[in-house]
């Protein structure tokens, strides 16, 4: 209850209308000409100071993607974009790779501190118990401005710097890994991302090793008609552990703006790798006008034996979402789970689900997608189970739930299963529940406000998967889903 | 004490009005009782009194206490006494019933400036309140309605207005839905409640019910007005006759 309480204090403190996070921050940037050719790509590298190799594959990435086209199978509808219409990278002029805090520029280091993401280690270090720390990337539009505890980290064998760097540092990792979960023509998406990438998370955690504090980046975009196309590449060596979480905020602008990203894990035999994000992109206004478009292709490998990934996320941003965090269970004995929470209000589309792919024997997989529509909001749940020939013994437990709240809104569940060995055993489970103003009058008729009767169903329906997120993350998420629904009934 | 006078009221949104100068007083420690045929407006009124939105008073008051309740949210008319068992209960996906009855205990509470109840004062509270009305501690940990036959969603109505100690209860055909033994023990429940401050406002459309709870007055309702008033030998009169007198069909 207590949590309950603070969501609705909460509630009630802030101007409903508005987005807290829609601000501008005012600093000299430096970017090419909008649109796409192969110039663009050659002028990214370029800036990044990019080794040979690295641009070739890009520059292959792009050939490939101008034979492509946009897919059309999902549910969200959107008018065309016009890729030469955007710009491609965007960096603050000053520090576009600063060594160290005191290099960045102020206006960005008071942006994320606005963002409730003090990026100064002194200040997180005083009152916070070591094994509550947490180490930021910080991404603002283009490129990484600061990762933070990079030396503490060190001691421990763990590399966690922005993907620009481990190009420059780490070219083998890099090489080696990249593209080796997601190929680069993977999807429509991925292929512009490969093409156009700027920056993102790059973290390899060595063998044996438990990574000594949670990992997070934090994305924001700041320019206007700016694409993000972010790119992270994490690696669990053999017996290694991390568990990392990725945040991301816009500010509100009549446009749409595009964020496609492309995010790529790999677990070794024994490794576990937990990824979490709360996800909080400007929804666009009541009528729809602005948001994000974000277009995500997130893949985890388990390609070690008994290894295990596990995606946890909170939806709640983006006009349009399309986005479906899967697991190749390659290893034997290799375990994937999702838990998701999608909401959506106003006019908000999201097309989000899972695959869990079983080619290894004895492997398992877990499925928990939470969706609340509310407003005039439309979500579709697809998700997709397979167990190769090889797979024996593949179990997979699904249950898919959703929430409507009030009748203008949608929700679908689109499973797809395939089983080519007949000792896979797959468990499907899905409820669709209502909440319409009779039920929050029969709560207010026992004394509970509005207010109180949204936040009591909503967080005893998301409950297993809050339980998923680091408890600071947890309380943050809740209070975000609250916020989202606000003034979604009545 | 509830007061209603003249109360005329219509559907929000239609032009179809309901309830026509409705007069009604219900004094304290008073068991009052309402029965009229299918449509003469009982649950309206009932939810016009619980502050439910969909319905637009034209004109009239209900006083609790001297306190006009139209100006009043729901929860708060809630806090300040009111109390209905809907008669078609309403299925709160999510919530165990133990989470829903402590956020309602305590929100009520806080509105009423009281201190939050300690878990172990409410556990036994609830425990207590539950083995009287047979109610199983396993239906206490499910979603509050989800699944629930008929009969246990009546008897979790009177589970709530015993926690809730209202001053004013409102029935709403609680009777419906209840075999012979279901009846008795929700009667009893209701009974066991009775008390000098505390009121009932019982709205069913047989007499059966009021062998069980006995009325101090019965009124008759039709076509949206109170049209008669007497004891509790007029609900037995009504049984034999029917409404018909009372220009409506049975
Ligand atoms: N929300 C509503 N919308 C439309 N008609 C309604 C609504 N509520 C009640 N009515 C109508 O008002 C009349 C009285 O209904 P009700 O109060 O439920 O009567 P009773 O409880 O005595 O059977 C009926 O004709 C019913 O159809
Ligand atoms: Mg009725």
């Amino acid at each position: 209850m207590a949590a309950v309480q603070e969501t609705i204090d909460q509630v009630k403190s802030i101007d409903v209308t508005e987005y807290k996070y829609g601000f501008v921050t005012e600093v000299e940037v430096d970017k090419p000409a909008k649109g796409l050719t192969e110039d663009t790509v050659r002028y990214i590298s370029a800036r990044k100071n990019e080794p040979a190799w690295m641009l070739e594959w890009r520059l292959d990435a792009f050939r490939r993607w101008k034979t492509m086209t946009e897919p059309t199978w999902s549910r969200v509808q959107y008018p065309p974009i016009d890729y030469q219409d955007l710009y491609y990278y965007a960096a603050p002029k000053t520090g576009a790779s600063p060594k160290s805090l005191d290099e960045v520029d102020p206006a960005i280091l008071a942006t994320y501190e606005k963002l409730g993401i003090p990026l100064r280690e002194q200040e997180i270090l005083a009152g916070v118990a070591p094994e509550n720390r947490v180490a930021v990337d910080a991404v603002f539009d283009s490129v990484s401005v600061v990762t933070t505890f990079k030396e503490e980290l060190k001691k421990a064998g763990v590399i966690f710097c922005s993907i620009s760097e481990a190009i420059q540092e780490h070219p083998d990792l890099v090489r080696k890994y990249l593209a080796s979960v997601v190929p680069v023509t993977d999807n429509y998406f991925a292929t512009l991302n490969s093409a156009v990438f700027t920056d993102g998370s790059f973290v390899y955690v060595p063998k044996g090793v438990r990574c000594p504090m949670e990992l997070s980046t934090y994305f924001r975009i700041n320019e206007q008609n700016t694409g993000q196309f972010e790119r992270t590449l994490i690696i669990a060596d053999e017996g290694a552990y991390v568990s990392y979480l990725e945040g991301c905020t816009a500010p509100k602008r009549d446009e749409n703006q595009l964020h496609a990203a492309v995010v790529e894990l790999i677990a070794l035999d024994d490794a576990e790798i937990k990824y979490s994000t709360v996800q909080n992109w400007f929804p666009g206004d009541a009528e729809g006008k602005g948001g994000i478009y974000n277009f995500v292709t997130k893949r985890g490998d388990c390609r070690g034996k008994r290894s295990k990934i596990s995606w946890t996320q909170v939806e709640t941003g983006s006009a349009i979402t399309w986005k479906y965090p899967s697991c190749i269970l390659r290893g034997d004995g290799s375990r994937g789970e999702f838990y998701s929470i999608a909401v959506s209000n106003g006019m908000q589309q999201v097309d989000s689900g899972t695959k869990m792919l079983h080619l290894g024997r004895n492997t398992t997989s877990k499925i928990i997608a939470k969706g609340i529509a509310a407003g005039k909001s439309d979500s579709t749940y697809r998700g997709m189970v397979s167990a190769h020939r090889k797979a024996t013994g593949a179990r997979n437990f699904t249950n898919c739930d959703s929430l409507l709240i009030g009748d203008q809104c949608g929700a679908h569940t689109i499973p797809y299963i395939e089983a080519k060995t007949a000792t896979a055993i797959f468990e499907h489970e899905a409820t669709t529940s209502k909440i319409g103003e009779d039920q929050l009058f029969y709560c207010q008729q026992r004394g509970l406000s509005e207010e109180e009767a949204v936040a009591l169903i909503v967080n005893g329906f998301v409950k297993e998967v809050l339980q998923q997120l680091p408890m600071e993350f947890a309380v943050e998420a809740q209070k975000l889903i609250t916020i989202s629904l606000e003034g979604s009934v009545g | 004490m509830l007061e209603i006078r003249n109360l005329t009221v219509k559907i929000a949104d239609e032009d179809k009005q309901i309830l026509n100068g409705l007069n009604l007083t219900v004094n304290d420690g008073e068991v009052a009782a309402i029965m009229g045929p299918n449509g003469s407006g009982k649950s309206t009124l009932s939810y016009v009194i619980a502050g439910k939105e969909d319905y637009e008073v034209l004109d009239g008051e209900i006083l609790l206490n001297g306190e006009n309740v139209l100006e009043m949210e729901a929860d708060a008319r809630a806090a300040a006494g009111i109390f209905l068992a809907f008669q078609y209960p309403l299925e709160i996906p999510g919530v165990a019933t133990m989470t829903f009855l402590k956020a309602a205990m305590n929100a009520q509470r806080k509105a009423r400036g009281e201190d939050e109840l300690l878990t172990p004062d409410f556990i036994k509270q609830v425990n207590a309140a539950a083995d009287k009305l047979g109610i199983a501690k396993d239906m206490l940990r499910r979603p509050l309605n989800v699944g629930f036959s008929g009969g246990e969603k009546k008897r979790m109505e009177i589970l709530q207005m015993a926690l809730l100690s209202p001053s004013m209860c409102i029935l709403d055909e609680t009777d419906s839905g209840l075999d012979i033994d279901a009846l008795r023990i929700v009667a009893e429940g209701v009974n066991a409640l009775r008390a000098k401050n505390r009121s009932f406002l019982v709205i069913t459309h047989y007499q059966r019910l009021l062998d069980h709870i006995v009325p101090d007055t019965v009124h008759v309702m039709s076509k949206g007005r109170i049209v008669k008033t007497g004891g509790k030998e007029l609900a037995l009169e009504l049984e034999k006759s029917g409404y018909a007198a009372y220009g409506e069909a049975a």
